[in-house]
């Protein structure tokens, strides 16, 4: 119930409650029709009301009387459990929600929109689901992507395991997209997974007949079954509903804040592309192929990284506070080839002094850091900053985090920043990989 | 026709375009585009969980058969929000306050908050899925010659995309009409007489036309909702002509009553649809028709007891096997041959015997025939099955379409309820009295009074103040004539006729601000121009609008001359034709009129170079 003090005392003084029909009787016109909750953030001193025709209106409270007409049943809205058929011939995919909503259904009478968690609700909305494989889906938690936290991949990485042991061929996350490119990194370097583990979302809501989510989620599955065991982003390749890019998770970054293309590989090719159910693997690409590895988790992380942007003016405040507060390590976005004003190089010396490990990345995202070529960068390269190589910031903080929690000793820590663990880093810089 | 008798029920529903600066939702114009398209972009829609229910795969398959769309993009006059790529940006004020004038122009009582709701359509025509659309006002009402129309509703919605094609599986859709502010007008189903109909929709047509509307062929869609007691609601999409709409409404009575005398016929014959599907391959391996023999399969249907009712005329030309074979078109297939107009096309006498013989039907039965593709036969005949049994209902609730010659059309079912939730991408928007009051109280005039007042006041023609009101220039003309005294005249006939000649000649005639008239007819009242030079020098102001107008007049040599110069040029034209006045004294006055005019033309008022030439003659003889 989002409605405040003035309306709720109202509809307290005349016995109203939300699903319920009404009148509300303003001066010279009367308002019949259904109460509806209100939007967490629109203003007090308004009921909602559905009229017959399916508007919505509001009605402002001041001066008016209203009446109940009928008691209404609080809107209800399950699809009720429904037998999955299991099929011997068909592969085993786990399906694991985060809270990115892959499908969800629509309640006409009062509007409401009902994410879709269950095995039963996904394969109900998506009945083709049942052509590729058989499902078991778990809602893992249900959070937004900005409110991703670090020891929810961890979470996300122990069920996937979990799943894996348990005989999964193949795992699908279904993630809102926000930070969806930091989960799959998170995924590469704590799994080492025998079967493939694809991450994907919809950049449309599902509740909406245009939504990328139902093709996403189906070339999802599709990529599950396949021989590219990796952790892989699976979303649109472009803006048709045509294909979708399977991107390797280290490599991938959310490049548009809203279109359905918005992810790509950065530095790097897709690793293959699913169009009309078929994956077409990238010839130019070596991967981890299914069975290679033996699953291995390995979720030690330490969250207490800071990410800093340079920009110019910058002060050394920025560096000397995260230093004080006793941050593990720091990720720097540094302009161009990977460079900061030349006043936060004693900063970066005490951050060495601290054992404290800085990663240098580039804010160019294309690109690789390199900190030879100007004396500013041979400067903070001397102060013991690492480079980034070619990886996007996002991948950087990730691992950084993640390296952190094998060890706190910042040899160790260099040594595995420089180790290509999960293909976060690529040795050359072609001409295709720019702006793809 | 006794209407009242019948039971005659209508209603309006209008839908006309705004003219507002941008669309509904974002910042891209609300003008159609005739450019090539720079992308095209495939997309497909999916019924939303709701509409499927239970797991369903035959629906599901069935539901998603045709729902795939190629939509044109344009780099300049489209963007991501039309694409649906990005969320909507917020709501355009200039298009709810459009609104709110319309609203209060009808009486209706204005919403507290508008609420952007999301309106299911998965035809392609919205690349969302859905429809953007909101209830402004509601309860207004006209008076009419004939009564009181109660307006129900008027809504604030976005324009559908333009479909451009149905080809190879896909059907095309140009974006540029997607997201211009449309406003929905919804009477109530109160009138009984197709005059008051028509009536209505001028009077609501003269509302809107004295707001900031579109003008023009497809900016106005009217719809008609039509019943009489015995029959079923019928909407009627797409009436132009309002000269048409009573003979729509005639057709469509007299449709209704032919649909309940076959009901009553059908019934009395205890006639039925039989369900099977006869296969005529065999049969008529032979037939000469060249209409059968081309297609993959021939099959039939039998609708027992309908012998003579699928020919009997409901409309004038169009008859009960029409209206079947409307709906099995929608299945892909060109037509239906029914037993009523057998023999024809090509099919034999002695065929229709073998037919009849075959399927063992009697005197009373019929027969339809449907020859095409496996699939697309059965399909048809289902739907033709569907269309005769709904015969033994009397008349269907449909939408349909109207036709040049008043006719109707079978276009699709009735909509069921609308299937509506919240747009939440959009914020809730309060329509406050601060916002309200200013509009309210400074409402357009109807264009018939404006017409009138602008005639009388001004002493126009008829023609004129039409045309001012029509071209919408009618508060240029007044804005001009606030501040300068001049005649009233050739200002109107500028706005009215000569600035639609200048844009049609290529000229920008939209850099033209009040200023640049009131300095040019400044000039004419002032006699520093001859009237016929207003034109020209409009001409002169288009091509360097930063130019002070009198310096314009002075370079394009359209400044007149001194009356002493005037003078001095008329005397030496005079004198230079000294025979001929002598010779034919006053008679000489047209052909020195003549020259004198050639001369003088845009430097001299031609009353003044009358006057004095007929000085000049009078002073040699």
């Amino acid at each position: 119930m989002t409605y405040k003090e003035n309306a709720e005392n109202y509809m307290e003084k005349y016995g109203l409650g939300i699903g319920d029909k009404i009148k509300v009787n303003k001066q010279d016109i009367s308002y019949t029709g259904i109460l509806l909750d209100r939007p967490e953030d629109a203003d007090d001193g308004y009921l909602v009301i559905k009229l017959s025709s399916g508007y919505n209106i509001g009605v402002a409270i001041e001066n008016t009387t209203a009446e109940l007409i009928e008691k209404g049943e609080k809107p209800k809205i399950g699809f009720g459990e429904t037998e999955i058929p299991h099929d011997d011939s068909k592969q085993n995919i786990s399906i694991v929600s985060t809270g990115g909503t892959v499908s969800s259904v629509i309640d006409y009478r009062t509007g409401a929109v009902h994410p879709a968690f269950t095995a039963s609700d996904l394969v109900k909305a998506n009945p083709e689901l049942l052509d590729y494989a058989n499902y078991n889906v778990k809602a893992l938690y249900n959070i937004l992507s900005e409110d991703m936290k670090p020891e929810y991949w961890v979470k996300a990485a122990e069920e996937i395991a979990n799943d894996i042991s348990n005989g999964a061929d193949g795992v699908v996350i279904a993630h809102g997209t926000d930070t969806m490119h930091y989960t799959s990194a998170a995924l590469s370097f704590m799994l080492k997974t025998p079967v493939p583990i694809i991450i994907t979302g919809a950049q449309r809501s599902s509740d909406r007949p245009s939504s990328d989510a139902n093709i996403n989620l189906i070339d999802s599955v599709i990529g599950a079954k396949s021989d590219i065991a990796e952790v892989c982003v699976c979303m649109h390749g472009s803006l048709n509903d045509e294909y979708t890019y399977l991107h390797k998770g280290t490599k991938v970054r959310k490049m548009h804040t809203s279109r359905r293309d918005t992810f790509r590989s950065i530095n790097a090719q897709p690793i293959a592309r699913i169009q009309n159910r078929k994956v077409k693997v990238n010839p130019d690409y070596s991967y981890t192929k299914r069975g290679e590895n033996e699953l291995e988790l390995n979720t030690s992380i330490e969250d207490k990284v800071g990410f800093i942007k340079s920009f110019p003016g910058i002060s050394p405040d920025y560096i000397e506070y995260h230093i004080d507060k006793g941050y593990k390590g720091l990720v720097i976005e540094g302009t161009g080839l990977g460079h900061v004003p030349n006043d936060l190089v004693d900063s970066f010396k005490r951050a060495q002094d601290e054992n404290i490990p800085v990663i240098m990345t580039s804010q160019c995202l294309y690109g690789r850091v390199n900190m030879n070529v100007y004396s500013t960068g041979r400067n903070i390269l001397d102060a013991g900053v690492i480079s980034g190589i070619d990886m996007t910031p996002e991948t950087t903080y990730v691992k950084l985090c993640w390296a952190l929690g094998q060890s706190d000793d910042y040899e160790k820590v260099k040594e595995i920043m420089q180790t290509n663990v999960a293909g976060e880093f690529g040795e050359r810089s072609t001409i295709e990989d720019f702006l793809n | 026709m006794d209407y009242e008798k019948l039971g005659l029920m209508m209603g309006l529903e209008i839908h006309q375009q705004l003219n507002s600066e941008h669309k509904l939702f974002c910042p891209c114009k609300t003008e159609l585009v005739d450019d090539d398209f720079d992308e095209l972009i495939q997309r497909k829609l999916r019924p939303t969980q709701s509409e499927l229910g239970e797991i369903d795969r035959a629906a599901l398959q069935e539901s998603l058969r045709g729902l795939n769309f190629k939509y044109e993009n344009f780099a300049k006059h489209t963007c991501l929000v039309e694409n649906d790529d990005e969320p909507p940006h917020s709501l355009n004020e200039e298009a709810l306050d459009i609104c709110i004038t319309i609203a209060c122009l009808m009486n209706m009582h204005i919403v507290d908050e508008f609420h952007t709701m999301r309106k299911q359509v998965i035809d392609g025509s919205n690349t969302g899925g859905f429809q953007r659309t909101g209830m402004v006002a509601t309860d207004g009402y006209l008076d009419t010659p004939y009564g009181r129309v109660v307006i129900e509703s008027l809504g604030l919605e976005e324009d559908a995309a333009r479909r451009v094609e149905t080809k190879d599986g896909f059907t095309e859709f140009r974006l540029d009409r997607l997201g211009i502010p449309l406003a929905e007008i919804t009477t109530d189903p109160s009138m009984h007489h197709p005059d008051q109909v028509r009536e209505v929709a001028y009077m609501l047509g003269q509302i809107l036309r004295s707001t900031n509307v579109k003008r023009g062929l497809g900016t106005i869609r009217q719809d008609l909702n039509i019943s009489i007691a015995e029959g079923a609601r019928v909407e009627i999409k797409g009436v132009q002509d309002l000269d048409l709409m009573a003979e729509i409404v005639n057709r469509e009575v007299q449709r209704q009553l032919a649909l309940i005398d076959i009901k009553k016929e059908l019934t009395a014959r205890n006639a039925e649809v039989l369900d099977e599907i006869h296969d005529l391959d065999e049969l008529l391996e032979d037939t000469e028709s060249k209409i059968l023999k081309s297609a993959e399969t021939i099959k039939a249907v039998v609708l027992k007891g309908y012998d003579g009712l699928i020919g009997r005329e409901v409309q004038p030309g169009r008859r009960f096997g029409t209206e079947i074979a409307s709906y099995a078109k929608k299945r892909g297939v060109a037509g239906i041959f029914h037993s009523d107009e057998l023999p024809a096309y090509g099919i034999k006498q002695e065929e229709v015997d073998k037919i009849t013989e075959f399927l063992n039907i009697g005197e009373e039965d019929a027969f339809i025939i449907v020859a095409h593709d496996e699939d697309i036969a059965i399909s048809a005949l289902e739907e033709v099955k569907r269309r005769a049994e709904l015969g033994l209902e009397g008349v269907v609730e449909e939408t349909r379409k109207a036709l040049d010659d008043g006719n109707t059309e079978y276009m699709r079912p009735l909509p069921t309820a609308n299937r509506m939730y919240l747009e939440t991408d959009i914020p809730l928007f309060k329509i406050t009295s601060e916002r309200v009051e200013p509009i309210a109280n400074n409402l357009p005039e109807l264009p018939d009074v404006k017409q009138a007042r602008l005639i009388e006041e001004y002493k126009l023609s008829e023609d004129l103040a039409t045309q001012l009101v029509k071209r919408q220039e009618a508060d240029m003309f007044e804005a001009i004539l606030a501040d300068v005294d001049v005649d009233a005249t050739p200002v109107a006939s500028l706005l009215a006729y000569d600035l639609r000649e200048i844009k049609r000649e290529g000229h920008d005639v939209s850099v033209l601000t009040l200023d640049h008239f009131k300095g040019i007819f400044t000039l004419l009242a002032d006699g520093k121009i001859a009237k016929d030079s207003v034109r020209k020098l409009a001409v002169e102001t288009i091509k360097t609008p930063d130019v002070d107008i009198a310096e314009i007049a002075e370079k394009s040599n359209l400044v007149m001359m001194s009356d002493d110069d005037v003078k001095k040029i008329i005397a030496e034209i005079v004198a230079n034709n000294e025979g001929m006045v002598k010779e034919r004294q006053m008679g000489a006055m047209g052909p020195l009129m003549g020259m004198c005019m050639k001369q003088l033309k845009g430097k001299a008022d031609g009353g003044l170079v009358n006057k004095i030439v007929r000085e000049e003659i009078q002073k040699l003889i």
